[in-house]
C-alpha cells in the first residue's frame, strides 16, 4: 500500500470541504472496499478522511418513512425493527450480500459508493477505462460472464455490486448529502449512479465537495416486498442477477452499472401484460457481450418468477 | 477536525486502544492494519492473515463485541476501541465455551482458520440473540432460531480449507444450544 496521511472528521460539512481541498483525498467509512482496493494499488489516495465516527449512524422515523444515517452499518440496517417490519426487501437485500463480518463494518454510504467487482478493474495488468480513462476495456471481448446486459457502453460493461441499492430503487429512496458550504440536497436513488457512457470513471452524481449523510425512505408502497438473487455460491458471493420487488415496482441488480429500475416491465404489468410478457418488455433492450448472454435468460426467468410470486 | 497525520506527512499516527483488556498506546504507520498491529506490534499471533482481503475470515476479531475482518481495517481507525482476540477469549486452563466446544468436537484439522472461526462464532451468536436476520431467515419479525442452515449461512465469511465444516457446525450448535 502506498503511504497516505489520515485524519478523523468531526463534522460532515468540514469533511466535505477538506476532501475537495486536499489533492487526492478520499473519505474512509467502513473501509471494506477502499482498503482492499488500496492494497491492490487500484486506489491510491494521498489522504484519508475517516468519517466513520461522524454522528450519522441513527435510524429514525421521519415523515412517515425512515431516515437511515449514512454511517449506519449494513448489519444495523438489516437488523432494525422498522426496516424488518416495513421494508423487508431492504433487509433481505443487505443480508444477501457480503459476509457477517463485512456487513458489521461496511456503512450505508460506503455501500452506495463501492466500486465494481469487474475482474478487469481488479487486474492492473489489463486496460480498464475506470482505472485509467481512455485505456480501453478488456472485458469487451474478454471473459465477461459477470458483465452488464443493460446500459453498457463501448467504454465499459461493468456492473454495480450493491444489493442494497436494488432494494432502495424499488423503495424510491432519496439520498441526502451535504456539501463544503453546508448546503444539503437530496437526489433520487435512481439518479445517484451514472451509466458508463464515454466516461466510466465518473461513477456517481455526487460532487467533489459533497458527502452522503443519509438515505431517506418514503412510506413503504402498498403490497408485498421480496428480493431474489442468483449467484455462483449459496452465500457470500456477488450476484449474477437479482430482482427486488415492492408492490408494483421492480428493480434488477448485477445487470447494469446501477440498480436497474424495470420501468418497462412495470408499465407492461400496469397495462395488463402477463409476468413473462412484462419480463420480455424489459429485456427487449438487453444486450449480452458473449460470456454473459445467459444473464438475459436468467433475468427473464427470475423476473417472471418474482412477478408471479407477487401476484399470488 | 483532528489532524492526526496531516497532509504532507508524517505518515504515522498515535492510537490508544484496549486489547484483551490491556491498554496500549502505540505510534503506527497509517497503513498498518488492525491485524498487523495485533500480530506484529503486540505479538498476538492468534488472528491469522489468510487472504488479507476480507474473503477468508481467518483474521476475525471482536471490536467492541462485534466481529469484523481485522485485515480490512486500519489500526488508526480503532482509537478508543476494545478489541478481543482469540487469546482474550480464553487460554489453556481457562477456555471460552466456544474454544472448549471446538476441541471437544475436533472442529479443525490444520487449525489456521480456527481462531477466526471461534471469534466469528462468538460474534455470530450475539448477533442472532439480538435478532439480526440472515439470508435464510424466513420470518424477519420472529426471534432467530439458530437452525443448522442459519449457523452455516451466518458463518459463510469463514473459510476452512481442511473442510472441517461439519464439526465446526457441531461445535457452534453445542454452544448455541446451551446457556452462554
Amino acid at each position: 500500500m502506498r503511504p497516505f496521511t489520515y485524519e478523523r472528521a468531526t463534522d460532515a460539512a468540514s469533511a466535505a470541504k477538506t476532501v475537495s481541498e486536499i489533492p487526492n483525498a478520499r473519505f474512509l467509512a467502513g473501509g471494506t472496499n477502499l482498503l482492499d482496493l488500496m492494497k491492490l494499488d487500484i486506489e491510491h489516495p494521498a489522504h484519508l478522511i475517516d468519517i466513520s465516527r461522524l454522528p450519522l449512524a441513527d435510524i429514525e422515523a421521519a415523515d412517515g418513512g425512515l431516515r437511515i444515517g449514512a454511517m449506519a452499518s449494513n448489519a444495523a440496517v438489516a437488523a432494525d425493527a422498522q426496516v424488518r417490519a416495513r421494508y423487508p426487501v431492504l433487509a433481505q437485500a443487505i443480508v444477501a450480500g457480503a459476509s457477517g463480518q463485512l456487513r458489521n463494518k461496511a456503512r450505508v454510504g460506503g455501500n452506495l459508493m463501492q466500486r465494481t467487482r469487474c475482474a478487469y478493474f481488479y487486474d492492473t495488468t489489463k486496460p480498464c477505462n475506470k482505472r485509467q480513462p481512455g485505456a480501453g476495456c478488456a472485458a469487451i471481448g474478454g471473459l465477461n460472464r459477470a458483465a452488464a446486459i443493460f446500459g453498457q457502453s463501448s467504454a465499459c460493461i461493468a456492473t454495480h455490486p450493491s444489493d442494497m441499492s436494488v432494494a432502495l430503487s424499488v423503495l424510491e429512496a432519496q439520498v441526502e448529502t451535504v456539501n463544503a458550504k453546508g448546503v444539503k440536497r437530496t437526489l433520487a436513488i435512481d439518479d445517484l449512479h451514472r451509466l458508463p457512457g464515454d466516461a466510466p470513471h465518473l461513477e456517481s452524481n455526487i460532487a467533489a465537495d459533497e458527502l452522503i449523510t443519509a438515505v431517506i425512505l418514503p412510506p413503504a408502497p402498498q403490497g408485498r416486498q421480496t428480493y431474489r438473487k442468483a449467484r455462483d455460491r449459496a452465500s457470500y458471493s456477488g450476484g449474477l442477477a437479482s430482482v427486488a420487488a415492492a408492490g408494483t415496482r421492480i428493480a434488477l441488480g448485477a445487470v447494469a452499472l446501477k440498480a436497474w429500475r424495470a420501468s418497462k416491465a412495470e408499465a407492461a404489468l400496469a397495462a395488463g401484460a402477463s409476468p413473462v410478457e412484462a419480463a420480455d418488455a424489459e429485456l427487449a433492450q438487453a444486450n449480452g457481450a458473449g460470456g454473459n448472454d445467459f444473464k438475459i435468460h436468467l433475468t427473464r426467468r427470475m423476473m417472471t418468477a418474482v412477478i408471479q410470486d407477487m401476484q399470488r | 477536525m483532528t489532524e492526526l497525520s496531516p497532509p504532507g506527512g508524517p505518515f504515522h499516527a498515535d492510537v490508544a486502544l484496549s486489547v484483551n483488556g490491556e491498554a496500549h498506546s502505540v505510534t503506527v504507520d497509517t497503513r498498518t492494519t488492525l491485524l498487523d498491529l495485533l500480530r506484529e506490534t503486540l505479538d498476538l499471533k492468534g488472528a491469522k492473515k489468510g487472504c488479507n482481503h476480507g474473503q477468508c475470515g481467518a483474521c476475525t476479531v471482536l471490536v467492541n463485541g462485534v466481529r469484523i475482518n481485522s485485515c480490512l481495517s486500519l489500526a488508526v481507525m480503532h482509537d478508543g476501541d476494545a478489541v478481543v482476540t482469540i487469546e482474550g477469549l480464553g487460554l489453556p486452563g481457562n477456555l471460552h465455551p466456544m474454544q472448549a466446544a471446538f476441541l471437544e468436537r475436533d472442529a479443525f484439522q490444520c487449525g489456521y482458520c480456527t481462531p477466526g472461526q471461534i471469534c466469528s462464532a462468538v460474534g455470530m451468536l450475539a448477533e442472532a440473540a439480538d435478532g439480526e436476520p440472515s439470508q435464510v431467515t424466513a420470518d424477519l419479525g420472529a426471534p432467530i432460531a439458530l437452525t443448522d442452515a442459519e449457523i452455516r449461512e451466518r458463518m459463510s465469511g469463514n473459510i476452512c480449507r481442511c473442510s472441517a465444516y461439519p464439526q465446526i457446525l457441531d461445535a457452534i450448535r453445542d454452544v448455541s444450544g446451551s446457556a452462554l
